[in-house]
Parts: structure tokens; sequence; C-alpha cells
């Protein structure tokens, strides 16, 4: 009898630290989901935890940053696939998915799947379209409004009505109680990713975030919500639990039906008082949590994997509710020799 | 009033709202009514039941029971 073909698939996202990338659990479902699996760590700095982890990765190359450019980074690839007959690729990061997208045909004539989201639909979503896309596809979005000025501060707020919540370009936010509060925000963030600022209503609720896969045709294949029980000072989850309610469930089947995103994506949620969902952001990709799908019962990067190969991917219909992650830290012990082969060669 | 139907509770006093993620503990007395609670038993049903085991002044009870349904209510567990 022939054993099952070994599945190689690449990850990126293996940079597990205290604002983790997705990377490190999404392999970790993989192993679980594929009794044949071989992983390729794709990292971009030599001191990221994952590449060290040679239980979960197998072989690690370094990839050009989303700088250098979309030939650059396909040029790269084809390298990686001479050396390890690539079947799958997985990225994980918001800023590496634009050069993925782009080469993803490029990426299929060389025999590496992947399973993406559209430049359009990874436009929509974005921090700076969330209010115009909630208002197209009927989904609550907090009220937001985009400033390239610090004098568009004080309107905004008139507007919004303090607090508001001021966010970066591309990550951080700040809640701001008054307008010295607001300015400094402005100032903090401009300073670190630039303009333009976006201005945000505060909404009052509590925090939950939806993980789920999308099919590409409108469909979910997949959905698990969990609430934050430990939030770190950069806001990421050290502890969750699934929950159980319908509502989350809807929120994100009617998500992928406007929008009919294909691939994995987190929604996170503000869910006020009186019931209500608003879609604070819209993450493409899976998060780092997202090794608590496995854990409940619907294993997302797997499942993911298997319909980048093609394979038709029933929808989960149940999941386990209570689930605990708890997340820690550990001393990984290795030596200058490994470190020393990445930073000269780029592999590992 | 009732317990919301999807609330699980545990012998040892264990309250678990799986819908918010929220979870309590409960003490002897309070695990005792909430799993009375569970069983879909009427307020009256409860009261009397309490009052026939345990040696205690009526207004008393009351003002306990008043107290945990009260608190049960802020927790979002009642329906």
């Amino acid at each position: 009898m022939n054993s099952p073909k070994k599945i190689t698939i690449a990850v990126t996202g293996l940079n597990a630290t205290d604002s983790p990338g997705p990377g490190v659990a999404v392999i970790r479902a993989l192993r679980e989901g594929f009794d044949h699996i071989r992983i390729i760590g794709l990292s971009y700095e030599a001191l990221e935890p994952g590449l060290y982890l040679h239980d979960l990765v197998d072989k690690t190359y370094q990839i050009p940053y989303p700088s250098a450019g979309a030939n650059t980074l396909l040029e790269r690839i084809t390298y990686i696939h001479q050396q390890e007959e690539l079947g799958v690729l997985i990225p994980n990061f918001d800023a590496e998915l634009y050069n993925f997208i782009r080469i993803s045909s490029e990426l299929l004539k060389l025999g590496i799947a992947t399973f993406l989201p559209t430049h359009r639909q990874l436009e929509d979503r974005d921090k700076l379209n969330l209010d115009e896309f909630g208002r197209k596809h009927d989904l609550k979005v907090p009220e937001s409004l985009v400033i390239h000025k610090e004098a568009g501060l004080k309107k905004a707020a008139e507007q919004l009505d303090y607090p508001i919540v001021v966010k970066g370009r591309y990550y951080d936010a700040y809640i701001a109680q008054n307008e010295h509060e607001a300015s400094k925000a402005f100032q903090r963030l401009n300073a670190k990713w630039g303009l333009p600022v976006i201005i945000q209503k505060f909404i009052k609720g509590t925090e939950i975030n939806i993980a789920a896969l999308g099919d590409g045709k409108g469909g979910t294949i997949s959905i698990v919500p969990m609430r934050k029980l430990t939030i770190t000072d950069k806001g990421k989850a050290w502890a969750g639990i699934t929950l159980e309610d319908e509502s989350l469930l809807q929120l994100a089947r009617h998500f992928s039906e406007v929008t009919h995103w294909r691939g994995g994506f987190e929604l996170e949620v503000m869910k006020d008082p009186g019931g209500d969902l608003y879609i604070m952001e819209v993450n493409p990709r899976f998060p780092a949590w997202i090794y608590l799908t496995a854990a409940a019962g619907q294993n997302q990067p797997a499942a993911l994997a298997k319909m980048a190969m093609g394979e038709e991917v029933a929808p989960f219909d149940t999941y386990a509710v209570g689930k605990m992650f708890i997340r820690y830290a550990w001393d990984h012990v290795t030596d200058v020799s490994e470190f020393q082969q990445i930073s000269a060669f780029g592999e590992l | 009033m009732k317990l919301k139907p999807n609330i699980a509770t545990s012998e040892n006093g264990f309250i678990f709202n799986p819908a918010t993620g929220d979870s309590f503990m409960a003490n002897v007395m309070a695990s005792e009514i909430v799993n009375h609670l569970k069983k879909e038993k009427s307020i009256p049903e409860i009261r009397l039941l309490l009052l026939e085991k345990y040696d205690v002044e009526q207004q008393q009870l009351d003002r306990d029971l008043d107290d945990l349904l009260q608190q049960l209510k802020e927790a979002n567990l009642l329906d």
C-alpha cells in the first residue's frame, strides 16, 4: 500500500513574540490536520522565534521585506520552491498580502497553491475605508473620520463627541477623553505611522474576536468566536475563551456573503450593552490565536490548505464552547551556530 | 424569573455563561438556588424548599433571595 503523499506547506509570521504573528499557531494547527506534512518557515528576521522551533518548522528561508516588491519576492519563492517543492503557501501578515496576492497566479503556475482574498477585498476592508465598507454592506461600524492634519482633529471631535478613539494608519490606537489627549495621540501616531490618522467614535462594550474562513463564493466554512480574558498592554489576547452566540456567527456569515471573502479573516467586534455588534476592524488573515479553532474542533488552517489544493471542504457546524487558551512565555535555548546560519545564509 | 437555558453550572458552584465568556464562583447557598433555577423551579417553590430545609426566618430568606436574584440579573444570567 502506498503511503499518502507528503504535503509541503510554507508559512510566514514566525514572530511568536509579545505581539505575535500567527505563523506558529497556524503551523501547530496544520500539523494536527495532516499526517504527512513538511513545514517550510518563511521569515523576515533572524530572531523570529518560530524558525528555531524545529519540532514545528522543518526548514526556514528568509524572504525579502514587502518594500522590495513583488518581483523580488517571486524570485525568492521560486528559488525556495526549487529546493522544497512547495505545495501550498500561507502568508500571515497584513503588510505582505498585497505582494503575495499579486504573485499568486505565478505561484500557481509553479505549482504553489494559495487561498487569498483579492486586492479589491483587501482594500475595501482597510481601516481607512471601513466606514464606507459598513454603509455599503449594511454592517455596523463605528462612525469614523480620516484626517490628514491636526487642525482637523477639533472638527472631528465635535462631530463624534468625546471620548474618541484616535487610530494609526496601520497600527495602534488611543482613547482620548479631551482635546489635549487627542492632540497628544495624533502626534504620537503621526510620528510612528504617518498620516492620515483615523478618528473613531468610542463604542463601550465587550470586545470579541471572530476567526473565520470564507470560501470565496459567499459561504463561510468555519466561524469561531472568542472573548479575550487577558489582554496585554499591546491589546493582544494572552488568554481567551470560545463563545456560543448565534448573533456572532450570523455576523461572520453576513460578512462572507457580502464580500465573497476568500481565505481566513478575523473580525474585531465590540458588543455594546444593547447587544449591537460593531465591527472595529477586519484583519485579512488568521489571528495569532488561530490554534484555538483547531482545539475547538474547527481546524481553520488545515481547512484552508485543503481548499487551496482544490479539495471541497464542507462547512463545520459545531465547535466546543468554553474552550480556553492561555498563552505563555518560554525561553527556547539554541546555539549561536543556528543564529549564524540564518544570518549568513538566509536558511536554517 | 428563569436562568438562561445555556448557562452551565457545576456542583462546586462554578457558573459559566457561554454567550459572554463570563464565569462566577457561587457559595454553597447560592449554588443550591442556581441549581433549583436550572431545574426550572419557580421562586415560590425555591423559597418553600429552603424554608423546609433550613432553620431561617422567612424575612431573612426573602432578603437574601432577592439579593441573589438581583446579582444574577446584573450578571446577565437570567431571562
